[in-house]
């Protein structure tokens, strides 16, 4: 019988779901999040 | 030398003899076409190491290696041309030329050496470091033929003076098309050179090539390869639509919005530098003292906090923009960013720790520092790395968090002191760790040991010494106010005062010198590669290693104290009060911007 792992050790034995962690973090927190910002700034009204 | 695989001691190579069920039995049939010892014809075992080779893998690191070094020199050049353009006294090139040579030495040094010596770190973390052939040679040949028609491509229109837009080809700057088509075509390579390293740890870990869980080095270069997925990501999203208003098929892409993905390009293949330094950094510990990491867990939840967090530093670019809110920016520069800053923190321990914890068990165990005196400063690779870690920490790693505040980068933004900072990180730091790793690639892997030994062994102090000297310059020169990206401090130098001109002079003496320690390397490399004395057969020349004292068995040392690093707790103090010093210095910098009375 195997001894049964710790979830942080199968966290790091598995890098499909740390790959999905590591595009999914930054793509919410940096660029879904700057681009909402960006797309909320009003027009400059022209002179 | 068998310590790269000790390292990590639940994993062990598959020696395909135990006898299972059918199941495991047919398992291990297929296996053999994918497990380096049992392959016929397509390995070798390293004279040096003893460990499995792939040759394929073997053929495409040579090929990369050797890119990345003209790659090198070719940003080179144009650094030497730059150092002493901003050496004021000397200002050698016109606007134009300056500008030229600006966008061809970032994206040489930034991008061509960087990424292609990185795909040659991937294909030997996944091969000989997990008793792996390489999946394809195919998508091998298919990404370094990208990567290389992309990178003539940029360098040819730049010399053609039709992409004088410098690295960040900011909007509404507009370079010649194939500029953006050749930074794609590098893009979309690399990310086929890292689909080949996953799929070669999909195939390795399917058939069982190795045991337990992937060695240390080989989790970092996962990390690197999971960094520049999302690196790659953001550069196709930035750069396909701006090759197609190149090309006037489109209309313009907002400026705004090409700042913030073209930093999630920018900003973020820095991390996969940072990532893949940190794996070679454990790498030399290894090679050159035979240390291990203190706790393998620990040094592998840095590595993680690294894939989770510090792609999100890239916002700290745009801390000046008006478009983003003050929550964004400080989320994604500060709480957020620095626990992949206590990641590194974490590895600027654990590698000299390690390193310690192997001199007191081989015996030095003289006061604090008697490990750290006895060490092996001949051998260019482990001088090359303990420089690294130093520059890294205390220059590039300091002026990064500090400059990377909300409220600190308003003093700082656009001028030399960011410049300053990250010639510490990226060339300091990832180049002279690649350079330290080089003195092993050569012997091992190209199998000629190096010539002119004794040049090798100052060339790490002298590029170092220029690079930090020249980082210096620019953050003080950059702190008076100098702007970056101009080639010339011109109308507004009475207004800096005649100090200026020292820290501009350290910036260009410290660029003779940095350039003076990377033709010594590229010249020491390309030489050996052409003059070396083939060490086929036999081991490596040894670069000198520390010598096991007397009586030094780790049985010797009492087990209370066998984990204790008083040496380096002692340097970290050092770096956590420098830390907090230079800090502190900066708000009050910053509060002297506004005079309250």
């Amino acid at each position: 019988m195997t001894e049964k792992k710790h979830i942080i050790q199968r966290l790091m034995d598995n890098p499909w779901v740390l790959l999905v962690l590591g595009v999914v973090i930054p793509l919410l927190s940096y660029t879904l999040w700057g681009w909402i910002e960006l797309l909320m700034v009003p027009p400059a009204p022209l002179p | 030398m068998r310590g790269l695989r000790d390292m990590n001691t639940t994993a062990e190579f598959e020696t395909n003899t135990s006898e299972g069920a059918p199941g495991k039995a047919e398992t291990q049939d297929k296996g053999r076409g994918w497990n380096l010892r049992s392959l016929v014809g397509g390995s070798r075992t390293c004279d040096t190491t003893g460990m499995p080779v792939c040759l394929d893998g073997q053929f495409f690191i040579r090929i990369n290696a050797v890119l990345a070094v003209v790659f090198l020199l070719i940003g080179g050049v144009a650094a030497i041309l730059l150092a002493l353009t901003r050496w004021e006294a000397v200002h050698l090139l016109p606007r134009e030329w300056f500008y030229r040579m600006l966008t061809l030495h970032g994206l040489n040094m930034l991008i061509f050496w960087i990424l292609f010596f990185e795909v040659a770190v991937l294909y030997f973390a996944c091969t000989t470091l997990l008793n792996a052939r390489l999946y394809s040679r195919k998508v091998a040949w298919v990404s370094l033929g990208m990567m290389l028609t992309g990178a003539v491509m940029v360098n040819t229109v730049i010399f053609q003076g039709k992409a004088d837009v410098l690295l960040t080809s900011y909007l509404p700057l507009l370079a010649h098309p194939a500029f953006y088509l050749g930074i794609i075509l590098v893009a979309v390579g690399t990310l086929v050179g890292v689909f080949n390293f996953f799929a070669t740890l999909y195939m390795a870990r399917k058939y069982k090539t190795y045991e337990g869980s992937v060695p240390l080095v080989t989790f970092g270069a996962t990390a690197a390869a999971i960094i520049a997925v999302v690196t790659l990501l953001h550069g196709a999203i930035v750069m396909i639509p701006t090759f197609l208003y190149s090309m006037g098929w489109i209309g313009q892409p907002d400026p705004m919005w090409y700042r913030m993905i073209w930093w999630g390009l920018g900003h973020q293949s820095q991390q996969v530098n940072v990532a893949a330094m940190v794996a070679v950094w454990y790498m030399v510990a290894t090679l050159t003292t035979g240390a291990k990491p203190l706790n393998e867990t620990v040094c592998r939840g840095a590595f993680v906090l690294y894939i989770l967090f510090i792609n999100i530093a890239s916002a700290h670019h745009l801390l000046v923009d008006p478009g983003v809110g003050a929550t964004w920016k400080i989320w994604n520069t500060s709480y957020a960013m620095y626990l992949a800053v206590l990641a590194s923190m974490i590895h600027g321990f654990t590698v000299p720790a390690s390193v310690e914890v192997a001199m007191r068990n081989k015996g030095h165990r003289k006061g604090l520092f008697g490990w750290l005196t006895a060490a092996p400063w001949r051998n260019p690779a482990f001088s090359a790395v303990v420089l690294s870690v130093v520059i890294f920490g205390f220059i590039g790693g300091i002026t990064g968090v500090t400059l990377g505040t909300q409220q600190i980068n308003i003093i700082a933004h656009n001028t030399l002191r960011i410049p300053g900072h990250f010639h510490a990180t990226v060339v300091g730091g990832t180049t002279l760790a690649f350079m330290g790793l080089t003195y092993y690639v050569v012997p091992l892997l190209f199998r000629k040991d190096y010539i002119l030994r004794s040049v090798a062994r100052v060339q790490p102090w002298i590029f170092a010494a220029g690079i930090t000297l020249m980082s210096f310059g620019k953050s003080f020169a950059g702190s008076m106010g100098v702007a970056r990206r101009t080639s010339t401090i011109g109308p507004a130098e009475e207004a800096y005062g005649a100090a200026v001109h020292v820290f501009l002079g350290m910036l260009g003496i410290g660029g003779v010198l940095a350039f003076i320690g990377l033709m010594l390397f590229v010249l020491l490399t390309v030489g050996t590669l052409l003059l070396g004395k083939s060490n086929v057969g036999r081991p490596m020349a040894c670069w000198g290693k520390p010598a096991d004292l007397e009586g030094a068995d780790m049985r010797s040392r009492p087990e209370h104290e066998e984990h204790k690093t008083p040496g380096t707790v002692i340097l970290v103090g050092v770096f956590l009060l420098a830390f907090a010093v230079y800090y502190f210095a900066n708000w009050a910098a910053l509060a002297d911007v506004w005079h309250v009375r």
